[in-house]
């Protein structure tokens, strides 16, 4: 049974929203405690940009795009997605969550749910769909991620790249415009990082706004508009991939490549 | 089940250097205990019409019956099923128990003629006293244990003092303070209710720390998951983190209902007339004391017999996903 039918992950079109950006990050700082994680970070996301953002480890790579669906709260700095600025207000962080949809490393999916439940309750909660539509819904794309006759499984019954394009397939189900992702093939074994960066890729064709933190050098070549690059808390330097991977111009960024690339 | 090895061990039972010695064993206590001489062994010792008059004959008698029966029925139960075998000890330890019981040459006739009272009174006082405070006792511990993980101060002052507290006072103080304590305060309170109030503190208090441990388990990943979806804080608690923390919540919960039933009894000196308190009364009457203690007691186990078969239903329920 092969499917041969184009697959959109994308229902929605890109909106006409004019020249707002997806995301706008203006002088961030973040502190744990006394540490400061993030250090005066700025960084525009622009609509259907692919954003790949890699560093070494306890750069602060998580805690930025964590700060983005308010999953970490930051000292200093703004943060506007799709235009609304993101306060500690719960309309605020309702309303930016509503837009962005985020990825794990652990994939986090809800192991009391089954698949299709796990993509269907945030739906009827959040969004109080029907149930109805919502198992359409859920079922649509789990067909597109390509979980085939799993949607009544429980998580712990798949392999690490089904739960990990469930994952992805639960998010895409509340319709984001914005997908973060965190080191979603890091805890994966070889053979599976493939399909889910396939999903990955699949979704970026599709017009999806993404930032993905990752070290999959020929994903962010293949896909990413641009490539950041941070160390300390800090964006030490930005470009697109061809330039970053073959001119990168600060040592920090040379040395972390000559590791990931071996 | 994942606790066994793929390995077949030889069984405990069915090696030589363990049930040789292990027989030897009980031989051996049999007859140092001078098994002859109990009330079975004296019966035994009739029943064959030997070793009369022969303490030490009747002891080895008796200990070398004692040992055979034991042999056979061990060498028998060995070849059930895990099953079957499990039940087949469980009954036969019943049925010791019951006898050890019996040994006490109770007056089955009063026991009869008492325990319509005791049941239609006293079991039933007990039932509601525990089934209410049980109800309470949880929705006091959810409460609880939700103040002690906020963020609130306030909340967590009082939830820290109140586990504190309860858990840190005899239960018995705990029922005559409020019993005898609030009317000094102006409000007169009856002894169920008091019972009721004081079981309900103490447990909740336990039970707070059981639910905020259980809470505390699920890890931090499933509540991100469930924020970046965008679930209001209620929804994520009752529809993420509790159904899972049900799991780890539920066998020490059920160990506390069981605890309950038991110190219900403890409202008995308050004057509720609950099953231990007319298991008292009723056997001071006639001196017929160990009749009633021990009609009481076998109503307890039986009740907890019942808990802990509803809390093997509810366990299998919230384990129905096979979790990571
Ligand atoms: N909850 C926390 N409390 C204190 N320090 C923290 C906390 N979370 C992260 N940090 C620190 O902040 C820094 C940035 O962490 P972050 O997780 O963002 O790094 P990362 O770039 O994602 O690293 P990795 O590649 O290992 O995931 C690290 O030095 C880390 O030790
Ligand atoms: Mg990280």
């Amino acid at each position: 049974m092969m499917q041969k039918k184009k697959l959109s992950l994308v229902e929605t079109a890109p909106e006409p929203m004019g020249a707002t950006p997806a995301v706008q990050i203006k002088s961030l700082s973040k502190w744990y405690g006394t540490f400061q994680a993030l250090k005066n970070v700025n960084l525009t996301i622009a609509r259907g940009e692919k954003l790949v953002i890699c560093g070494p480890s306890g750069s602060g790579k998580s805690t930025l795009i964590r700060t983005i669906n308010a999953l970490e709260s930051f000292q200093e700095g703004q943060i506007l997605v799709d235009g609304i600025e993101l306060t500690r207000k719960p309309e605020a962080v309702e309303a930016v969550r509503k837009r962005v949809g985020m990825v794990f490393q652990q994939f986090n999916l809800f192991p009391h749910l089954t698949v299709l439940e796990n993509c269907m309750l945030a739906l009827r909660l959040v969004r109080g769909v029907s149930q109805k539509v919502a198992e359409e819904r859920a079922l649509h794309y789990l067909g597109k991620v390509r979980i085939p006759d799993q949607a009544h499984k429980y998580a712990s019954q798949l392999s690490g790249g089904q739960q990990q394009r469930v994952a992805i397939a639960r998010a895409l189900s509340m319709q984001p415009d914005i997908m973060l992702f965190d080191e979603p093939t890091s805890a994966l074994d070889p053979e599976m990082v493939k399909e889910v960066l396939d999903t990955m890729t699949q979704l970026a064709g599709e017009g999806m706004t993404m930032a993905v933190v990752t070290h999959e050098m020929g994903f962010a070549r293949q896909v990413a508009d641009r490539v950041v690059f941070m160390d300390r808390g800090e964006i030490v330097e930005q470009g697109t991939p061809s330039e970053f991977f073959s001119n990168p111009k600060e040592l920090r960024a040379r040395t972390f490549l000559s590791q990931i690339l071996h | 089940m994942h606790y066994a090895d793929n390995v077949d061990y030889p069984r405990l039972l069915s090696r030589p250097s363990i049930y040789i010695p292990g027989l030897g064993l009980l031989f051996g206590v049999l007859l140092y205990t001078q098994a002859g001489a109990t009330s079975l062994g004296k019966a035994l010792v009739e029943l064959f019409g030997l070793a009369e008059g022969s303490p030490l004959a009747a002891n080895l008698l008796v200990a070398l019956l004692i040992t055979a029966v034991v042999a056979l029925n061990v060498a028998v139960v060995m070849r059930l099923s895990i099953r079957h075998q499990m039940y087949a000890v469980w009954v036969e330890l019943a049925l010791l128990v019951l006898l050890f019981f019996y040994s006490f040459d109770l007056s089955f006739e009063f026991i009869r003629r008492k325990i319509g009272f005791l049941l239609t009174q006293g079991l039933v006082t007990t039932l509601y006293v525990s089934a209410i405070s049980i109800v309470v006792a949880s929705v006091l511990a959810m409460i609880g244990a939700i103040a002690k993980l906020s963020s609130n101060g306030i909340a967590l002052g009082i939830a820290n003092f109140y586990t504190s507290l309860f858990r840190g006072l005899p239960l018995l103080m705990q029922i005559y303070m409020i019993y005898l304590g609030l009317p000094q305060l102006g409000y007169v309170i009856n002894a169920v209710p008091a019972g009721i109030l004081a079981l309900s503190l103490c447990y909740g208090a336990y039970m707070t720390e059981i639910f905020r441990a259980g809470i505390e388990s699920i890890p931090k990943g499933q509540w991100e998951a469930s924020r970046a979806l965008g679930l209001r804080p209620r929804d994520t608690l009752t529809r993420i983190i509790l159904p899972q923390a049900m799991r780890i919540i539920i066998p020490p919960t059920g160990n506390q209902f069981i605890a309950m039933l038991k110190d219900s009894s403890l409202v008995s000196v308050v004057g509720v007339w609950e099953l231990m308190y007319l298991a008292r009364t009723q056997g001071q009457t006639e001196f017929r004391h160990v009749e009633m203690m021990i009609t009481a007691s076998l109503i307890y186990w039986i009740l907890s017999i019942v808990l802990e078969l509803v809390q093997a239903r509810i366990e299998r329920r919230f384990n129905r996903a096979q979790m990571r």
